[in-house]
Formats: C-alpha cells, structure tokens, sequence
C-alpha cells in the first residue's frame, strides 16, 4: 500500500494548484451552510422567551468569537511549525489567516455590542470576556503590524512567529486576569460537560453558522496565501511559467 | 558564566551612567505624564485617591516602554548584537544580564519615585506602600516581557510606535495585578493576593522571556 506523501504539498509550487482547486469547494460549502444556518436561525428557531427577536444576533455572534480564538490558535500552531521545520508555506499560512482572525474578532465585538445595548442597556460593558477579545484583537493588529514592517519576508515570518507564540502563552494568562478584574457576563451557555439549555434548532442554527464560517476561512485564507505564494515566488520559474503570456 | 552575565551588566550599567540625559529623561516622563492627570482633572483629594492606582501604573507602563527602544538598539547599530550572538556564552544568559541592567536604571528609579508622586495624590501610607511593593515586584517583569518585544522590533520601519503597539496589550497582566494591590489596600480588603499573582507573573516571566528574547535576537542579526 503506498502511502500518501503529504509533504509534497508543503512546497509552494505543488500546493498552489492544490489550493486552487480547494478554493470553490470551500466557497460552495460555506455559501449553503450558510444559507440553511441563516434559514435556521431567522425563520425556524423559536423568539427566546426572555430576550426576544435581538437574540438572534447570537448565530453570529457566537461563531464569530469561536473563530477569533480558534484562527489565534491555528496562526500560533502554523508559526511554531514553521520555526520548528523552516518551511516556507507554514510562515505565509500564518500571514495569510492574520487579518480572517482580526475580522472575526471585530466581528465579534460589533455584533456582542449590538446585542449588549438592548439587553444590557450599554454599548459597552468591561467585562472578562468582552476586554479579553478586545485585548486579542490588539494581539491580532500587533502581528500584522509586525509582519508589515519588515522588508524581508523570511524574516518577518520568523519574527511574526515567535510574537504569535509569546502571544499564544499570555492569552491564557490575559484572560484569566482579566476574569478575575471582573465578571458582569452571563455563564457560559454552551459547554462540554453540561447539556445544553438551550432549543435544538437554535443550537443546530450556531453549529451551522459555525461550520460555514469554517469554510468561509478555510476558503479565504487558501485565496490569499496563493497570492501571498506568487508574490514571493515571483521569481521562481514555475510562476513565470504560469504568468507567461498574461502578464 | 556568571561572569559574563556581571560584565555585561556592569558594562550597560557604565554606559547608562555616561548618557544620564536619556536615563533622566525617561524619568522625568514618568514624573510629567503623572502631574498631568490632577491638571486635566478635578484635584480633590477623594477624586486624586481614586485615580491614584492606575494614574502611576499605567505612567510606569509607559515609562519602562519608551525606555526600551534603547535596550538593544545601540548595540544592534553598532555591531555588538552581533558578537553578542557568536560569543561562546550562553546569549540567554547575556540577555539576562542587560535586561537586569535595564531595570536597575529604569525600573528601579520608577519605584523609588512613586511614593514621592503618590504623595501628591493624597495616597494613605499604607497603600503607598503597596503601591511601591507592587511596582517593585511587577517593573522586572515589564523589562523582561518588553525584551522580547524590543528584539523582535530591531530593524524595523518605525521602531518606537511598533514597540508600544506590541508590548502594551503583553503588560496588560501586570497593570491589572499591580493597580489592583493598590486598589485592595484603598477598599480595606487584603491585597496579599494581588501581589503573590504579580510576583508570580514576574517569576514566570523571568524564566522564559529571556529564553524567548535570544531567539528574537538571533532572528535579528540573522
């Protein structure tokens, strides 16, 4: 039985085409997991009997903060592998899902606010979980800002990297300061060891949304590293290749 | 080993001694950013109490950021990063050294200050007490953390403000730590707590930023 060599696709010029073909497959999935989660969530969900129709920004909301911290953690994991072997691609995957993570986290923040300010009365409330995605949105800019200000890619993934690790040791650290600081924010609703309490539909509505802005990333994220992929390898033959005659 | 860590201690120590005006400057920041906030504001002694804690933490913050922009730069500039690197020394071990050095010319004059600025804000006794305590045990870790930071960002278009828009969000800890002994001490509860988790951020810290520094100056002089 032969096995399949992966890192065959550890070199840019194979994961180029590779990436290519991935990028619609992703689109697809995220554009109707996305419409069925958005059906779910807006026309088949119950109106939360307490919170009533503004809950509903929950389907995005939750999602959206979920892919903050998994994109944080997914940029640490690429950046420690990337020192750790020297390979190139892992240093652009870390660069190419930098701003996906910085997004969601504003997202998070806008779509938390606007459900802050019927439920709480406030736009804004310094809250644990609430300063601890602000702080990660900082920690987000901060690597992209360091990335930018270096002329030489080699070592702009390097130093991102190291920052994104020092970051991925301190988040921890970050939020349980800032938990202990203060808490206003309702308990977690959903959680591993306990059931959750809330309506199926709704909870099917978020694992769906959820799914489709996993897609949604993987999908964007494989767009701009092949970008990032023919920008440094500009001079590499393989791309002169497949830029001949349309440049 | 050690003696390597002594020497270049003793050497960024010298140095510093020979540039006062940097060293002064840095300080009288300090001493500035904090006389600003009773000028912006109301000078009531309740309303002074209160902003108090974090009026000196967050100065501190910004004093030990702005003085790291000298860390490692001259060194960097001139070439002795360089050889800091290919010396058979341990590179850990000379960080350590120069980050010691940094906070006995920056860290340590901003505690030895503080009481004195604390005065002006009608602090009791006691709390400046803990306000100098918490600052002495939260300032190595500010020099230490923001060594990572100072490596990373040599060589780099805009050195300073890249500085700040790193290291600032990695301080967070410690500024809620530090201004919350303080904070403690002025409510009547025991700011014990407070102190051992800021002294335990710097034990931390100690262990693996200078680690962590190395790698960020080997990516450096690369």
């Amino acid at each position: 039985m032969s096995r399949i060599n992966w890192f065959k696709y550890s070199s840019p010029q194979t994961f180029y085409p590779l990436a290519g073909k991935l990028v619609p497959v992703f689109y697809a999935l995220a554009i109707v997991l996305a419409a069925v989660g958005l059906y779910l969530s807006f026309f088949v969900a119950p109106t939360d009997f307490q919170q009533g129709e503004a809950y509903r920004i929950i389907f995005v909301h939750v999602p959206a903060a979920w892919m903050s911290m998994v994109i944080y953690l997914a940029m640490a994991g690429w950046a420690a592998l990337g020192l750790a072997l020297n390979a190139r691609l892992s240093g652009m995957m870390a660069q190419a899902l930098a701003p996906t993570g910085a997004m969601f986290t504003f997202l998070a923040l806008v779509t938390g606010s606007l459900w802050g300010k019927p439920m709480w009365g406030a736009w804004w409330v310094w809250d644990a979980r609430l300063t601890s995605e602000l702080i990660l949105l900082f920690l987000y800019i901060g690597f992209i800002a360091l990335q930018a200000s270096f002329d030489d890619p080699r070592r702009a993934d390097r130093a991102g990297a190291l920052l994104a690790i020092v970051g991925a040791v301190n988040v921890p650290i970050i939020y349980f300061s800032v938990k202990w600081w203060s808490t206003l924010h309702q308990g977690a609703t959903i959680s591993m060891t306990a059931a959750p309490k809330m309506a199926n539909t709704m909870l099917t509505g978020m694992l769906l949304m959820s799914l489709a802005f996993w897609a949604y990333t993987i999908a964007i994220v494989l767009v701009r590293v092949r970008c990032i992929i023919l920008e440094r390898e500009r001079r590499a033959d393989w791309v002169a290749e497949l830029t001949e005659g349309k440049a | 080993m050690s003696s390597a860590l002594l020497s270049i201690w003793r050497r960024d120590v010298l140095l510093a001694f020979r540039r006062r005006s940097d060293v002064s400057t840095t300080l009288f920041f300090f001493v500035i950013v904090v006389s600003l906030f009773p000028l912006g504001g109301n000078p009531e002694p309740a309303m002074l109490r209160n902003l108090a804690p974090t009026v000196l933490w967050v100065a501190a913050l910004l004093a030990g950021m702005l003085s790291l922009t000298w860390l490692f730069a001259a060194d960097y500039n001139d070439g002795t990063l360089e050889q800091m690197v290919i010396a058979p020394q341990s590179l850990t071990l000379l960080v350590l050294g120069k980050v010691f050095a940094h906070w006995l010319i920056y860290g340590l004059p901003v505690v030895l200050l503080a009481p004195v600025l604390g005065m002006q804000y009608a602090l009791t006794n006691e709390s400046l007490w803990i306000l100098t305590v918490s600052l002495l045990l939260g300032t190595p870790a500010l020099s230490l953390v923001g060594a990572i930071v100072a490596g990373l960002t040599l060589g780099t278009r805009g050195n300073g403000l890249l500085l700040s828009l790193l290291a600032l969000p990695l301080y967070i800890p410690v500024l809620i730590f530090g201004a919350g002994a303080v904070v403690a001490s002025q409510v009547g509860i025991s700011a014990e707590p407070y102190l051992s988790l800021l002294g335990a951020f710097s034990l931390l810290a100690l262990v693996l930023a200078p680690w962590a520094t190395a790698a960020a100056l080997r990516i450096a002089v690369e």
